[in-house]
């Protein structure tokens, strides 16, 4: 992977405190994964920023190497890697989710 | 293109050659299955840990040859 995009990645991070990775917008998620997690979003009324991959072949690529995972999504908070929709369907399913995000300092609406 | 179960499991038991391993397809079509695997490699690992340890057992086809692997994963007894 190319520097910049590393860099170009890092800063989205940076400067995103709750980012999903993913194909599509929330509005109109082009895949059932990515669907999957802006659904346990925003059930849980997270307020929540988001990179549609489709639109920047660079990053697409990128963010799979930059977290060592080869799918879409990818869930960030507070610049942590979360994991993608089996984890983040799971955590919402069991609660760790409510809990991983009280930790985190980020509170829903 | 896609995948069988059978190649599926076989690839992860090399990585997890104790594991307990059960594969289902999805949908019927070689693209979409789900695994659950049991594995003492697992233990002391985060969820995130477990999952790249299976998509690196995987070798690469996670998100190439196969579109969508569901994983359930955990250390036996726990």
């Amino acid at each position: 992977m190319e520097q910049n995009t590393k860099e170009k990645i890092q800063n989205i991070i940076n400067e995103n405190e709750v980012l999903l990775f993913m194909k599509g917008t929330p509005v109109m998620p082009q895949c059932g994964f990515s669907a999957a997690v802006v659904g346990v979003l925003s059930h849980m009324g997270i307020k929540f920023n988001s990179v549609n991959v489709l639109e920047d072949p660079e990053i697409r690529e990128g963010i799979k190497e930059f977290s060592d995972w080869p799918t879409i999504p990818q869930l960030y908070v507070k610049k942590e890697f979360v994991g993608g929709c089996d984890i983040i369907r799971e955590m919402h399913e069991n609660g760790e989710l409510t809990d991983y995000f009280n930790q985190a300092g980020v509170t829903a609406e | 293109m896609a995948m069988t179960a059978n190649e599926i499991e076989e690839l992860l038991l090399k990585s997890f050659p104790n594991a307990k391993i059960t594969i289902d397809d999805l949908r019927g079509d070689g693209d979409h299955y789900a695994a659950k695997i049991v594995a003492a490699e697992f233990k002391g690992k985060t969820r995130v840990q477990q999952h790249q340890m299976v998509y690196n057992a995987m070798n690469g086809k996670m998100g190439t040859d196969l579109h969508a692997l569901a994983l359930n994963t955990s250390a036996p007894n726990s």
